[in-house]
Formats: C-alpha cells, sequence, structure tokens
C-alpha cells in the first residue's frame, strides 16, 4: 500500500475541522491551567495548616498518575457519584487544565522565588502598600521569567489532546480514525495528523526558545 | 469496600506485567536513545547533529498518540506485517521519550565546568576518551533527576497503550467497566495507585542511583524533598 494524493485531499477538510477542536481545547484547556495553577501556588505559599498540605497532596498524585485515567474518572466518574454530567469538550479542557495547573503552580512558585530577596526588602523598605509590592515589584520581574515554561506547558497541552478520543472528542485523530474507516485507507489520514501536529507545534516550541533566550538575558 | 473487591483487583493485577514491561523495555530504549541522540547531538560533523536534530523534533513535534496510532496501523499497511501491541508500545515509549532524553544528555554533557574539557585537552587525551572518561561520568549525576521525571512520564505513558490493546492496567480496567458499573470507584482508585506505587519505586530507584554517583564523584548528595526540588537552595 502506497501514498494516495486522492484520499490524502479528501482527508484534509475533516482533519482541519478535528485541528480546529484540538486548538480550542488547548486554548481553553490552557486557560483553565494557568490561573488554576496560580490558585494552586497561592494557597501553597499562603500556608493555610490543612488545606497547604492537602493541594500539596492533590497536585503530587495528578502529577504521578495517567492523564487518561483522570479522564476516564471525570467522565465516568463524577456523574453517578456527584450528579454532574459534562460533555465529552468540557471533560477534556477541565481534565487537561487541572492535570497541568499541577504543573504552573510550580512554575509561578519557582518564577516568584527567583526574584531576589533585595527586592522584597526593598519594597518593604521604601514602605509600600502589599498591593504596590506585588504589581510594581514582584510580579513585573517574575511574570516574564514564568512565560516560556507557561508556553511550554501549552505545547505538551496540545500534543496530550488527542487520548482524548477515548471519551468521543471529535479532535484530529479521532477524525483520522473517522477518515479511516470510511474509506479503508490509513496511512494518509493518520500521516497528515502526525504533520498537522509538527507544523504547529514545531514553530511554537521555536518561538518558546526564542522566549527563553530573551529572559535568560533579564 | 465493594463487594467484588477481590475479583476487580485480581483482574486489574493480570495486566501489571504488560504495565512493568512496557515501562521497563521504554526506559531502557529511551536510555539507548538518549544517549545516541544526545550524543550525535554534541557531534562535530554536521551531517550526524542534522540527523540526530532531525529524530528529536519530529518526535518531540508530533504527538505521542498519533506516534502510537501510526505504528500500530499504518506501519502494517505499509510493510505488510503487524507489530505485537506491547512490542509496539515499547517502541513508540522510547521513541517518543529518547528524543526528549536526548536534549537532556546534550544539555547535561555542555554543563559540564569547560575547565574539564580544557584540562582533559591539556592531558592529551583522545575526544573518546575526554567524553567518556572526563565529561559523561560527571555530566551523568546532572542527568539522573531530569530522567528521573522522564521515566515517570514514560511510566503515565503506559496507559496510552490500553489504545491498542497492549492489555496492561488501564485497559483491564476499562474492560471492567462494563461488568462492574456501580463499582467504579473500586477499578480506578485501585488503578491510580499501581501507577502511584510504581512512580514511587522508579523515585526511589532513581534517587539511590543519584547518591550513589554523587558519592562516586567525591560530592555529598543533594537532600531532596518528594518532589526532587533540592532542599537546600530552597532557601526560604
Amino acid at each position: 500500500m502506497d501514498w494516495d494524493w486522492n484520499n490524502a485531499a479528501d482527508s484534509i477538510p475533516l482533519l482541519l475541522k478535528g485541528l480546529v477542536v484540538t486548538l480550542e481545547l488547548t486554548l481553553l484547556g490552557s486557560l483553565v491551567a494557568y490561573v488554576l495553577g496560580v490558585v494552586f501556588a497561592l494557597v501553597r505559599r499562603g500556608g493555610i495548616p490543612v488545606v497547604s498540605q492537602l493541594v500539596y497532596l492533590f497536585v503530587e498524585f495528578v502529577r504521578s498518575t495517567p492523564l487518561l485515567i483522570q479522564v476516564f474518572v471525570l467522565y465516568y466518574l463524577l456523574p453517578p457519584t456527584t450528579g454532574i454530567k459534562m460533555s465529552p469538550f468540557v471533560t477534556g479542557v477541565i481534565a487537561l487544565g487541572v492535570h497541568y495547573a499541577c504543573y504552573t503552580a510550580e512554575v509561578y512558585r519557582a518564577g516568584i522565588e527567583a526574584v531576589p530577596k533585595g527586592q522584597w526588602e526593598a519594597a518593604t523598605a521604601l514602605s509600600l502598600p502589599r498591593r504596590r509590592v506585588w504589581t510594581g515589584v514582584i510580579l513585573p520581574q517574575a511574570v516574564p521569567r514564568v512565560l516560556p515554561a507557561l508556553g511550554n506547558y501549552t505545547i505538551s497541552m496540545f500534543k496530550e489532546t488527542p487520548l482524548l478520543l477515548a471519551i468521543g472528542v471529535v479532535d484530529v485523530l479521532s477524525s483520522a480514525k473517522a477518515v479511516g474507516a470510511e474509506t479503508f485507507r490509513v496511512v494518509e489520514p493518520y500521516t497528515i495528523a502526525g504533520i498537522l501536529f509538527l507544523l504547529i507545534s514545531y514553530p511554537a516550541s521555536i518561538i518558546v526558545r526564542r522566549l527563553e533566550r530573551r529572559v535568560g538575558q533579564l | 469496600m465493594s463487594e467484588h473487591f477481590r475479583q476487580i483487583l485480581s483482574s486489574i493485577l493480570e495486566g501489571l506485567n504488560a504495565t512493568i514491561w512496557a515501562a521497563l523495555g521504554g526506559i531502557a530504549l529511551t536510555v539507548v536513545l538518549s544517549f545516541v541522540a544526545g550524543l550525535a547531538l554534541l557531534s562535530p560533523v554536521r551531517l550526524v547533529r542534522f540527523v540526530s536534530r532531525l529524530y528529536v523534533e519530529v518526535f518531540r513535534g508530533t504527538s505521542e498518540v498519533v506516534q502510537l496510532f501510526w505504528l500500530y496501523f499504518v506501519l502494517p499497511a505499509l510493510v505488510g506485517f503487524k507489530l505485537v501491541p506491547l512490542f509496539a508500545g515499547i517502541l513508540v515509549l522510547g521513541l517518543n521519550h529518547g528524543a526528549y532524553g536526548a536534549e537532556i544528555v546534550r544539555g547535561a554533557v555542555n554543563s559540564v565546568p569547560r575547565a574539564q574539557y580544557e584540562g582533559a585537552v591539556a592531558l592529551n587525551l583522545t575526544p573518546a576518551q575526554r567524553m567518556f572518561r572526563v565529561l559523561l561520568p560527571q555530566a551523568v549525576v546532572e542527568m539522573l533527576p531530569p530522567f528521573n521525571n522522564l521515566f515517570i512520564q514514560l511510566l503515565k505513558s503506559t496507559a496510552l497503550l490500553s489504545f491498542i490493546s497492549a492489555g496492561e492496567i488501564t485497559e483491564r480496567g476499562e474492560l471492567l467497566r462494563p461488568v462492574f458499573g456501580s463499582e467504579i470507584v473500586t477499578i480506578y482508585g485501585i488503578e491510580l495507585v499501581l501507577y502511584l506505587l510504581l512512580a514511587v519505586v522508579i523515585t526511589v530507584i532513581m534517587r539511590a542511583l543519584e547518591r550513589v554517583g554523587a558519592r562516586r564523584l567525591g560530592r555529598t548528595p543533594v537532600k531532596r524533598n518528594l518532589r526532587g526540588k533540592a532542599l537546600e537552595t530552597a532557601g526560604r
């Protein structure tokens, strides 16, 4: 069996439609991960006795277990136990978001810690109000350091979304599968799916590497 | 505890073997590919660097799940024979994580102080001696913590092999779900605990290697917390 250009051309529209879903999942999932990561990092930093430890355990647990099973838990376990029923797409966004929030939390923590202690002391010496300390001194220095790492996690997430086909999300890969089932030709759709991933993630990772170099010069 | 706990547990445990083999095989292949591709990235020969860079970028850039589908469903259509699921899985796990490992190896060798390289040149060591007797022994210790993270990622990725029916833990669980629909908590609980335990085993082994490596270099081992963050430098 060799490459069939007609089948390749025919499968592209459907694959592109799937790609849009994949990108939507990645964007929304990243948004959840970025915001929830801040929450996790702040709770950990706040040091509220029991809550802080619970968040720590949760983060470690999520980081050590497969995303696929976490997706299954959200999709199959939540409805009977809590009555919350979500569509595959929403389940995917939340699963990706929560999973990666456990990584971004660490990114934020490291970013804040990388701001030299003298900056805190200087802000205190100037008796800046607490809010100005964050918005005027700490965050402007922490945020640029954090950006490349966040970008890298978004790229990783992008490449992990296809596993959501297990719960019926119609992304690039499951579109490829559908094309394959219909035409009995799997070579073209799967190969094009791989190329689409490469076409997006490779330029994205180059941008992140540039960003890294720039931040490194700070 | 649910009434079918024993039955569910023993059924899922039947998949433990496949998961462990997939993880071990994947790790072995990852280590080999990481060193081959990582050292190739440092080669003075341009073509060698290019080939290695191509491998690294292609396998990091295309999704692991897509690679799995490609190897398992497309390759047979191209070459005419089908791989055993577990073997295909090991191949994808190794090829994918090896691409990430190559960057770890390259970075660690580059992070060895330049004076070490210059010292080796001054002692008139051959390039091979320089790499294998001076630079690598020091770099390997630096590689252990990132490799620990990579191996845990690999362990988590073994769950993807359920897509190609490799008979590992996750697939066993999915086969049980329609049968014991009311006991999903038990099914997923057991699976998650098993993965957690395997992750702890990997971390414990890697920490031990790290201590051995540090001692052989005459350094004091760094104390780390659960996640592998060095405790001394936290400084707060």
